[in-house]
């Protein structure tokens, strides 16, 4: 998943990182703006827009009625999918999801699930039989690095105003009756993402950084600043004193996050 | 499905299995068990049985995805459909597309790509039988058989987890630990260069905790790459004695 970029742009970026600066002027452990825009598609039952810088992220929510899992015959179900649609990137392509794809989708599933941010015991309609099923599409509409984090906000600005539509059940049968409730949310995690460049871990990479950069390192922290969830990508290593320094600081950024957006 | 258990660490502070908090399941690692692949392992944890194969360096399949300056790596974690309780399909699940992806991340930091240009390395892992932390297992086996098919190596490889089980962190969980335990924290090491090239999580963990699991797993990871080490240099003994006879 990477364009080209010049050799001598790769040095600058990885110089600059050494004298703690950045490219576009971001200090190391700097996010990019952050905008939010929330139920933007009327017809899914919830919505939002991320753009952290450049990239751009739109997830859509769905609900439908269906089986639980077997192993938890009393939660409701929550299915993460992510698109990267082709015209956000000239290296996306279209077609069955790649490996990058399904990685980012169990990221951000890993993120709300682990953190418990869904009242899922509350979407039991008949237990083992029919409960509410929780579909959260993200669709990537502009590339600029750092699509983990974008997507993760996106995913939780749309599951919070998700709207469940009242239903009644007959003959065992689900039927959706006018108005509506709000989808249950109890945690509003948020995952940062850091790169390792030169031996030095910078937060929020855009793309060309990642292009640069040894590793991955992504933290999901919830409300408690407990962690949630973790994922190490990328073909570099980490020390194991950089990845608790990384922890550290990703308790603090999603305080800063969670502060700004009012969650 | 196995039922919940009522506890997983026993009033005693032992595990379901008997196991202290910083205990390993039972190892058994053996090198060179594929006769026609270029490098193989098999290793036994607990109840996990995991095959690693590599073949390679060779000709890159389909040959535009050759890389002028260092060679491909392909990884394929697989589970037999026999493997776990209910029946898998063996279709690759999601779930194996991102093992064979965050497996294939943990072991290219170890390996000279450079020296390969326009070659292919393929590693392929079969779970024959899953009981928690099988992805460790399968990047312990994969990194024997990538030295044992002789691809050159900064270092080995060796991945162990720890978690939380109740209100204690624990070392190299397996199913019920996984299942109903509070956090795993699969973790793999380049032993002699101290660094981490897999790190996942789920649960919940506060940032103490996290720090002990961590610390935990790279000591586990240290015991496991002791049993590496025996595994084959006991292949390459019982080789030369045969030359000798």
């Amino acid at each position: 998943m990477s364009a080209v970029i010049t050799k001598v742009k790769q040095k600058e970026i990885a110089q600059l990182i050494e004298k703690g600066k950045r490219l576009d002027g971001r200090g190391l452990t700097d996010f990019r703006e952050i905008k939010i825009e929330q139920g933007i598609i009327e017809r899914a039952e919830g919505s939002a827009r991320v753009r952290l810088g450049r990239t751009d992220v739109l997830v859509g929510t769905k609900i439908e009625f269906g089986e639980p899992f077997p192993d938890t015959p009393t939660e409701g179900v929550l299915t993460v999918t992510t698109e990267l649609v082709p015209l956000a990137s000239p290296v996306f392509e279209a077609g069955p999801p790649d490996e990058n794809s399904i990685e980012l989708a169990r990221i951000v599933d890993r993120g709300i699930r682990e953190s418990k941010a869904i009242d899922t015991e509350k979407l039991c309609i008949e237990p083992g039989k029919k409960v509410i099923v929780v579909f959260v599409d993200v669709y990537v509409l502009n590339h600029d690095g750092n699509l983990i984090d974008a997507s993760a906000l996106a995913a939780m600005g749309a599951l919070l105003n998700t709207k469940v539509p009242n239903y009644e059940v007959e003959d065992g049968e689900v039927k959706t009756t006018s108005g509506h409730t709000q989808l249950p949310i109890r945690r509003n995690p948020v995952t940062v993402t850091f790169a390792k460049i030169g031996g030095k871990l910078i937060v929020d990479p855009w793309l060309e950084e990642e292009q640069v950069m040894d590793a991955r390192l992504s933290i999901a922290i919830d409300d408690d600043g407990n962690i949630c969830a973790i994922q190490k990508g990328g073909n570099g290593y980490f020390e194991p004193a950089m990845i608790l320094e990384a922890a550290k600081i990703a308790k603090d950024k999603a305080k800063e996050i969670r502060k700004k957006l009012g969650w | 499905m196995t039922d919940k258990p009522e506890k997983l660490i026993d009033k005693k502070g032992l595990r379901l299995d008997g196991r202290k908090p910083d205990e390993l399941r039972p190892i058994k690692i053996e090198v060179g068990v594929i006769s026609n692949a270029d490098g193989s392992a098999y290793i036994e944890q607990g109840k996990n049985k995991v095959l690693a194969g590599i073949y390679g360096p060779r000709e890159v399949h389909p040959k535009h995805l050759a890389l002028p300056d260092r060679m491909v790596l392909k990884c394929r974690y697989h589970m037999a459909p026999f493997s776990v309780q209910e029946r898998k399909s063996p279709a690759p699940s999601r779930r194996e597309i991102e093992l064979s992806k965050v497996i294939r991340e943990s072991l290219e930091p170890a390996i000279f790509v450079e020296y390969y240009p326009r070659t292919m390395v393929d590693i392929f892992v079969e779970v024959l039988q899953a009981d928690g932390g099988t992805r460790c297992a399968s990047i312990t086996a994969a990194a024997l058989a990538l030295a044992d098919a002789g691809i050159p190596m900064r270092d080995i490889v060796v991945a162990c987890a720890a978690g939380k089980a109740g209100d204690t962190i624990v070392l190299d969980l397996m199913d019920e630990e996984d299942k109903y335990g509070t956090a795993d924290v699969p973790v793999a090491l380049m032993p002699n260069l101290n660094a981490v090239t897999l790190l996942q999580m789920d649960g919940i963990l506060s940032y103490d905790e996290f720090e002990s699991a961590v610390n935990l797993a790279i000591e586990g990871c240290k015991k496991i790459y002791a049993m590496q080490k025996e595994a084959i240099r006991s292949k390459y003994a019982s080789a030369k004695e045969e030359g000798e006879e």
